[in-house]
């Protein structure tokens, strides 16, 4: 397969068109990987030169690259007209030399570089560009390679992990139907990590399909453009009379070219006749339309392979004998006994315990039952749940504003902490050698990741070689890459390639979690309007100290998008009603635990207080939840998707005793979302949340299936945290061990009946993975306090 | 290290493995047959769900030494009928049930040995699985038995 990269000149260079260098005479197939990976940094490109070919003459003849660029750029500015952070970046990114190259790059002078791959920049949604300046000389932003092979394969590598929000399916979907190819032609890879792509290979904060939205699109235009220029040369027509569709370009008189046919004159191409604009929403055929996903078949076969499915020569099982106490510490140890075992072949202390090598898990884990350890306690062993709770309770920020007297609701909520739990464990392969590494592992921040496994483990970042693997799972988790450096500590120091396991003990005990909270909520109200309200919040800091490793997670986290907590906080929360003067605070306290986001961050708790209090608040003036709502939200979207739940659900039903429904919406992301749930608690010791319809305006659904399948997953979130799945802290240590007492929501208490309604297109695409967890988990304590009478102020309710 | 023959997925399989060792681990480290995974290694899961004589059973919970003598395994990888689906394998693709798709081989054989028994499940029946997913793909596996129940 011929296959060439396109790419951007390294940052450093202060123009870049001249920069290029010709790779096809010595490499005639050039490998985009390898040629990134033998570079250590972007990259050589394929060079202009001379065409070699001329366009057909055409009226789109005169248009050249720059005008094609400006046409997509024009699709830019509108398309963030409503974003002012985002033009700015936009502005500046023009504005800025290097950033100017690659958006050039991208959207124009790309067309120069003789290849049939393009590489598109595109533009994050919510770094600005202050943040992209911090790190300094990173400036290449955002890179999706996209190239057409001759066997008529579309691979599309994507700086993204997928651990089952289905955007390698969205972003398949959306090349295809930009290059008006064929869905199944497409083949999407996870990229290795890459430097060059900075931290926007960062996968978090539901930003996936936000951020890569136009910039497949352009790469997918300008493929396109180039296809269609190299058959109207074939055949001696005018480009502007071809079609395109479903893989081929078609003329007027029947003939007929396959992309793959064309792919090499393509790649031929200079100047593209006719300009690589982008398809207006209002022919899409395949975004928006409900899809399968694409690995479906691997998933069902059980052929889908993750981390620990892969058979890397000579890597053998390997876990960690972890401290009883977060945090605690081998004092010394024995492994006399553990080493007599069968198939054990080599034990080794790391910081967080003792390594143990063996020639399956079985093995592996008997002899780390038979280590003799004496542990040093962690630094929490005097806290437990009781203390903890009383700290919260005293950092919750001061309200401003004086009570109203009798015109005043007031409330407090708690959170415990929520184990991320993904059902597939933390796992890594590692075969570190003496002048260069590999590492396997499903990886949120692979490039943090490199960084900080090269600094441990003594080696360059180009030699560092990381590849993402497919997660089970992540709902936050695996922005950390805790056993990715473990297991890179252990194949250097063994001096063998190992596959490390942690157990379902292992991730129940030693985190991360979502932070335990405190919160104060008050609002006051005059002749039926509420005139102030105030919600402080205290939560479990996510500590940055365990280690190097750790430490520069966070902070790749903390830049992107979360500038630091507090700014993160004060970016999410917005709270959509009418309610006079509105304050939130957020206060942290610092306790060496490890925390980590979960999905939704702050939302998860913060939206879920909101919604029960605008419920207390409504009660208060004796309003009907959802009239009240329709009348004091202040987003006509949110009042689109509260008309859809209480139509369908519908909102009032007559229902037997102890049941009741509740609602709860929230506005995040670029999207807005409604829950109505009906809860059974005729049992007040199982309540059973019986129906569920949910409703959701994602600005645009490139798959509305999977929309509809992160809308269910975030409702059996909610299920779950509201009613009975929190962790407990003992004496520095986490009481739960495994789904047996950690009561994530099995099929028994999940919906008899669920619906999710995927409002029609309101603009571009917004954010989904989170939007749902805190209206869900509002939706079902609200239905729980009508079903009860009893208020609901602590998570999870059943304990 | 005792020997003992198998029967996975239609083939005779001999392998030598500690008579103490659970199931799951002689067929993912041994045998390098991954669909079963690993979700707690003690039953809650089910992540690691396969047949035992047509019925769903743990391999992370049963020993070697415990499997009766000709013991017929089917895991995931042994459920279509070549390229030809299993209607639960089909159903699941219909509704597009997974998500992150790890829990889903232990799903599709869990409900693969339900509708094998003869009455059509009810929804206390499918209220009864156990299977943990974290993704929260419940309704749709519910919307794929009720389908495939007819
Ligand atoms: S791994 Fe077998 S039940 Fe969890
Ligand atoms: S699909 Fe992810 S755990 Fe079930």
């Amino acid at each position: 397969m011929d296959r060439c990269a396109s790419a951007t000149a390294p940052p450093s260079e202060p123009s870049t068109a001249a920069v290029v260098s010709d790779t096809r005479e010595t490499a005639p197939a050039v490998n985009a990987a390898s040629v990134m990976h033998a570079a250590g940094f972007p990259v050589a490109a394929p060079a202009s030169g001379l065409p070699t070919t001329t366009p057909a003459t055409d009226a789109s003849d005169a248009q050249d690259a720059s005008d094609a660029a400006n046409a997509v750029n024009r699709t830019n500015e509108t398309n963030t007209a409503a974003s002012p952070g985002r033009r700015h970046f936009l502005a500046s990114l023009v504005a800025a030399p290097l950033l100017t190259i690659a958006v050039r790059l991208g959207l124009g002078e790309e067309a120069q570089a003789s290849s049939a791959s393009v590489t598109a920049i595109g533009l994050p949604d919510v770094v600005d560009l202050g943040d992209v300046l911090i790190l300094a000389g990173a400036l290449t932003a955002f890179a999706v390679l996209l190239e057409v092979d001759a066997q008529d394969r579309v691979h599309l590598e994507l700086p993204r992990a997928e651990v089952g929000q289905g955007i390698t399916t969205a972003a398949a979907m959306i090349v295809a139907e930009e290059l008006d190819a064929r869905l199944e032609q497409l083949d999407v890879q996870l990229s290795p990590a890459r430097p060059e792509f900075a931290f926007n290979q960062l996968t978090g904060s539901s930003n996936a399909i936000r951020s890569l939205w136009l910039p497949l699109r352009a790469a997918a235009a300008a493929a396109r453009a180039r296809l269609v220029t190299a058959a109207a040369q074939r055949w001696s027509l005018p480009a502007s009379t071809l079609v395109t569709r479903r893989g081929e370009v078609i003329a007027g008189d029947g003939r007929r070219a396959s992309y793959g046919s064309l792919s090499a004159a393509a790649a031929q191409v200079v100047l593209p006749a006719i300009a690589p604009t982008l398809k207006p929403q209002a022919r899409f055929d395949l975004v928006g339309t409900p899809t399968g996903r694409l690995d479906a078949r691997d998933i069902v076969t059980g052929k889908a392979r993750y981390a620990m499915d892969l058979q890397i020569p000579g890597a053998l099982p390997t876990v960690v004998a972890r401290a009883p106490t977060l945090g605690g510490r081998v004092r010394r140890y024995s492994d006399a006994a553990a080493r007599m075992l069968p198939g054990v072949v080599a034990i080794t202390e790391i910081d967080s315990g003792i390594a143990v090598v063996a020639e399956t898990f079985d093995q592996a884990f008997k002899a780390r039952d038979a280590l003799q350890i004496e542990w040093q306690a962690g630094p929490l062993a005097s806290l437990s749940d009781t203390q903890i709770r009383a700290r919260l309770r005293n950092a919750v920020p001061p309200l401003l504003l004086p009570p109203l007297l009798s015109a005043t609701v007031e409330a407090n909520f708690e959170f415990a902490f929520v184990s991320h739990a993904p059902l597939e464990t933390l796992g890594a392969v590692a075969d570190v050698r003496e002048h260069s590494a590999e590492i396997w592992y499903a990886g949120k921040s692979p490039i943090i990741a490199q960084q900080t496994i090269a600094a441990r483990l003594g080696l360059p970042v180009s030699q560092v070689h990381v590849h993402v693997i497919r997660g089970g799972g992540s709902f936050g988790r695996r922005l950390f890459f805790d056993a990715a450096l473990e297991a890179a500590q252990i194949s250097q120091r063994l001096r063998r390639p190992v596959k490390l396991m942690w157990t379902r003990n292992d991730d129940m005990r030693h985190g991360r979690m979502r932070p335990a909270s405190f919160h104060r909520a008050r609002a006051t109200h005059l002749l039926g309007r509420v005139l102030s309200y105030e919600h402080r919040m205290a939560a479990v800091q996510t500590d940055l100290r365990h280690g190097a490793g750790e430490a520069l997670t966070a902070l790749g986290f903390s830049l992107a998008p979360a500038v630091a907590s507090q700014a993160f906080y004060a970016l999410t929360q917005n709270l959509p009603y009418d309610f006079g003067v509105v304050t939130n605070l957020l206060g942290e306290v610092p306790l060496d635990m490890p925390t980590g986001s979960w999905r939704g961050v702050f939302s998860g708790m913060a939206g879920v207080v909101h919604e029960i209090m605008v419920d207390a608040i409504a009660a208060k003036l004796g309003r009907d939840p959802l009239a009240f709502r329709r009348d004091t939200v202040t987003s006509a979207r949110v009042r689109a998707v509260l008309d859809k739940v209480a139509s369908a659900g519908p909102w009032g039903r007559i229902l037997p005793p102890h049941h009741a429904q509740g609602i709860g919406v929230w506005d995040e992301y670029g999207s807005s979302v409604a829950y109505l749930v009906e809860i059974d608690c005729s049992d007040a010791s199982a309540p059973r949340v019986t129906r569920a319809v949910a409703a959701a305006d994602v600005g645009l659904a490139v798959n509305p299936r999977g929309v509809q399948a992160q809308l269910m997953g975030a409702l059996i979130d909610g299920i779950s945290v509201t009613l009975q799945a929190g962790l407990h802290i003992d004496n520095g240590a986490v009481r739960e061990g495994s789904f047996a007492d950690f009561h994530y929501a099995r099929m028994r208490h999940s919906p008899l009946l669920f619906e999710a309604h995927v409002l029609p297109p309101s603009g571009e695409p917004g954010g989904c993975g989170e939007l749902g967890v805190s209206a869900a988990a509002a939706a079902v304590a609200n239905a729980y306090a009508r079903a009860t009478g009893i208020a609901p102020r602590r998570f999870p309710l059943l304990g | 290290m005792p020997s003992y023959t198998l029967l996975i997925n239609g083939q005779t399989v001999s392998v030598d493995a500690p008579a103490d060792m659970p199931l799951l681990w002689v067929l993912r480290d041994k045998l390098g047959i991954t669909g079963p995974k690993y979700g707690c290694g003690v039953g809650v899961c089910r992540a690691c769900t396969c047949h035992l004589d047509g019925a769903a059973f743990t391999p992370c919970t049963v020993l070697m030494q415990q499997l009766p003598a000709g013991a017929q395994i089917t895991t995931i990888e042994g459920l279509a009928d070549g390229d030809t689906l299993h209607p639960v394998q089909q159903a699941w693709m219909d509704m597009d049930v997974a998500q992150c798709g790890y829990c889903q081989p232990g799903q599709i054989m869990a409900v693969a040995a339900l509708l094998a028994q003869s009455a059509p499940p009810s929804d206390a029946d499918i209220d009864a699985i156990e299977n943990v997913c974290r993704c929260g793909t419940y309704p749709r596996i519910r919307a794929a038995i009720r389908q495939l129940a007819g």
